[in-house]
């Protein structure tokens, strides 16, 4: 009898334990002149196996994620990308879920394992914002319908009021959390964003583009491409630095609008966040998590996502970023790689997430790493905050 | 008054695509009037080149030139050439294999002599553009060729050339037929009226506006018709000061969410007749219509006192 046969049979019900055992990213920069799309994935995947210590034979399955279509103009990446990524031969997929869409491509892949559908996946995702046009995607000109207003930021601006509002958060939160992030992005070699003279009085000073968002509270516009190898026990026992086990991971998912919707809370969030601490056996996620890499956009989802995932009572997620809680050196640092604030190659940002926490807790983040970090969460949301994507991983096994 | 409205939704952009080595030797070769390939791992010469071995995912860069004469693998006539298409009379696509090549290479064939002269085994050879710029069109089609063969080996090239291609711009359009649906249509011939109409749930009983012909909440049809506002309260907004591409609208302006009275949601509109920075939540406004406008131009204060927080934060 195989090994894979007594295994299986020892296992029998229940799920296998998934381990993040290959991590890889491109350095991101605004313009990628250099490579073409499948020379960017190529380059991420490449770094995976490589931390994996792998080979694209050990792979038995792809899942590729992409903002959507419409951005770039590539209707069907997971064809077109099939020679650069191995997938030659191989079952390939691809995930569509607007700006979460790392985060669902990253879940989808481990899903695949913990079902013993495939023993050792590659997961993808990827942007080339220079070659796509996020905001002419965005705003397509449908007939009938009332142009928006306003940009990305546009559209964000007004739930930060509420978020203001509701919580009587003052005003300088905002600028706390771009400052925090870009100094973080300074210890992350792969950033796009090195702001090495930032101050907090140059975020401050910014010009106000959506009132109450400024210039230096917005993401950049980023090419890059993002990868990890997830393996079930066998493969994690086999693999040469220490992996990352996944401990839960959920989506959920909502209407852009509808009458009672929480654009400032949105319940597929909070939903999304419960069932991953309750798969994992967390209780007080404050106290049990050391890391979080949540996705930030425009600085004030920090406090409003603190709240959102439980990590503050509502209307106290301002207090916790003002306390400095959530820097690289308080007791819940949050985004210490620096976030989508210092890099936002779109399709890519959600797994950047994923595999930030990863790094964390197999203490491979270099200057950002948290020290001991043992639990870490990744989170991803997108489109109208109605699609979420998160997962708990950690240095230790699950206990099944 | 049944009629579902429809118009036309032309979806079309200048994507750039840069072309990393391969493709950029390729492209800059047909420029230059030469076919390069690629050798792959098992000795294969695939033409077009790729970047990746398609059976060993290895990295690949041993580029080869190959002739501009080869055979038709397969065809298909294509009787109604559509717009942007290599030629516009009727023509083969064909599946070429060019000399020295393993694999093959998709085009048009230019085949005067109608679907009936094309075949399978025919050989064909390359009609060069007249201008050529590093893209696929270079090769303007191919056309049937006698028995001349090229060399059947491909012949080792560097790939490189001076003032490489490298990035293209692949135009893409897609046209559309739009049908707002029948409840949108509804909304649309009132608005036309200057009315607001949305539709009621009939189990949560929340007002939609604009109305979707379903509560997503509930997943039930909404059938009963409302009258909402014309008034309606500014919940939250935002101050744009940067010039959108596509607006012709002076900075800075106000974008809002207006509960219009009655409605269970908000809709967005721009807040004027106050100075911007007057603009609060709370605010009473009403619509202002312009001649013409399938929308209100703009939202302005009414005049009555602000709303309270309390009647419009569930609708934030």
């Amino acid at each position: 009898m195989s090994t894979t046969a007594t295994h299986r049979t020892a296992r029998g019900s229940g799920k296998e334990p998934v381990a993040v055992v290959g991590v890889g990213q491109t350095k991101h920069v605004s313009a990628r002149r250099d490579v073409s799309m499948a020379g960017l994935v190529r380059e991420a995947a490449g770094r995976a196996l490589r931390d994996a210590e792998l080979t694209w034979a050990d792979i038995d399955a792809v899942v590729i994620g992409k903002a959507p279509d419409f951005f770039e103009g590539v209707m069907m990446p997971e064809l077109y990308l099939a020679d650069a990524l191995g997938a030659v031969g191989k079952p390939m997929l691809r995930v569509h879920t607007a700006g979460s869409v790392g985060g669902s491509t990253a879940l989808v892949a481990a899903n695949l394992v913990a079902a013993r559908v495939h023993r050792t996946v590659l997961t993808v995702a990827f942007e080339k914002q220079s070659e796509s046009n996020a905001m002419w995607g965005l705003s397509l000109p449908v007939p009938f319908q009332q142009p928006l207003l306003a940009g990305a930021g546009g559209f964000f601006a007004p739930h930060v009021r509420a978020y203001m509002r509701r919580t009587s958060a003052p005003e300088h939160i905002g600028a706390l959390v771009a400052y925090k992030d870009r100094r973080n992005a300074l210890k992350n070699p792969y950033a796009h964003l090195h702001e090495e003279d930032i101050t907090l009085e140059k975020v401050r000073s910014s010009p106000m583009l959506w009132d109450p968002i400024r210039y230096s509270e917005t993401c950049p516009s980023s090419d890059g491409a993002c990868a990890m190898v997830l393996s079930d026990r066998e493969g994690a026992a086999r693999a040469p630095r220490p992996p990352a086990w996944v401990h839960g991971g959920a989506m959920r998912s909502e209407p852009t609008l509808f009458a009672g919707k929480d654009a400032v809370s949105p319940r597929a969030g909070s939903d999304c966040a419960a069932d991953v601490y309750r798969q994992a056996g967390i209780t007080d996620p404050r106290r049990e998590i050391d890391a979080v890499e949540m996705y930030v956009p425009f600085s004030w989802y920090e406090p409003m996502w603190l709240e959102n995932l439980g990590f503050a009572a509502e209307g106290e997620g301002w207090r916790l970023t003002e306390s400095g809680a959530t820097g690289l050196d308080g007791d819940l640092p949050v985004n210490p790689s620096g976030g989508v604030l210092s890099t936002n190659p779109i399709g890519a940002s959600g797994m950047l997430r994923f595999a930030e926490a990863a790094l964390q807790v197999r203490g491979l983040a270099g200057e950002h790493q948290v020290p001991g970090a043992r639990r870490a969460l990744g989170h991803a949301y997108g489109g109208g905050s109605q699609f979420f994507a998160m997962w708990l991983v950690g240095a230790e096994p699950p206990v099944s | 008054m049944n009629e579902v409205l429809t118009a036309p939704l032309v979806v079309e952009f200048p994507f750039t695509r840069s072309l990393g080595p391969v493709q950029s030797a390729f492209l800059t070769g047909l420029r230059e009037g030469t076919v390069l390939g690629a050798r792959g791992t098992d000795g294969r010469i695939l033409v077009p080149p790729t970047e990746y071995d398609p059976v060993t995912a290895e990295e690949i860069r041993d580029l080869v030139e190959v002739a501009s004469t080869g055979t038709v693998t397969t065809w298909s006539w294509n009787a109604t050439p559509r717009r942007g298409q290599p030629l516009q009379h009727p023509f083969a696509w064909v599946l070429v294999r060019l000399d020295g090549a393993d694999t093959a290479l998709l085009h048009a064939l230019d085949a005067p002599g109608g679907p009936e002269s094309v075949s399978t085994g025919m050989r064909v050879r390359i009609r060069w553009a007249e201008h050529r710029g590093g893209a696929i069109t270079d090769i303007a089609c191919f056309e049937p060729a006698g028995d001349e063969e090229g060399p059947a080996e491909p012949a080792p090239h560097t790939g490189t050339f001076a003032d490489p291609v490298t990035g293209i711009v692949a135009e893409a359009r897609l046209d559309y037929t739009y049908t707002p649906g029948r409840a949108q249509t509804r909304y649309l011939n009132a608005l036309a009226e200057h009315r607001t109409l949305g539709e009621r749930c009939p189990r949560c009983r929340k007002v939609y506006v604009p109305p979707r012909g379903a509560c997503p909440t509930c997943g039930v049809a909404t059938d009963e018709q409302v009258e909402v506002g014309p008034a309606g309260t500014v919940t939250t907004f935002c101050v744009v000061n940067i010039k959108a591409k596509n607006l012709d609208i002076d900075v800075p302006y106000v974008y809002g969410h207006i509960a219009l009275d009655g409605a269970g949601l908000a809709l967005h509109g721009r807040i004027a007749g106050i100075p911007y920075d007057q603009v609060r939540m709370g605010l009473r406004v009403e619509p202002v219509w312009t001649e013409g406008g399938r929308y209100p131009d703009h939202y302005r204060p009414t005049g009555e006192p602000d709303a309270d927080y309390e009647t419009y934060k569930e609708l934030l």
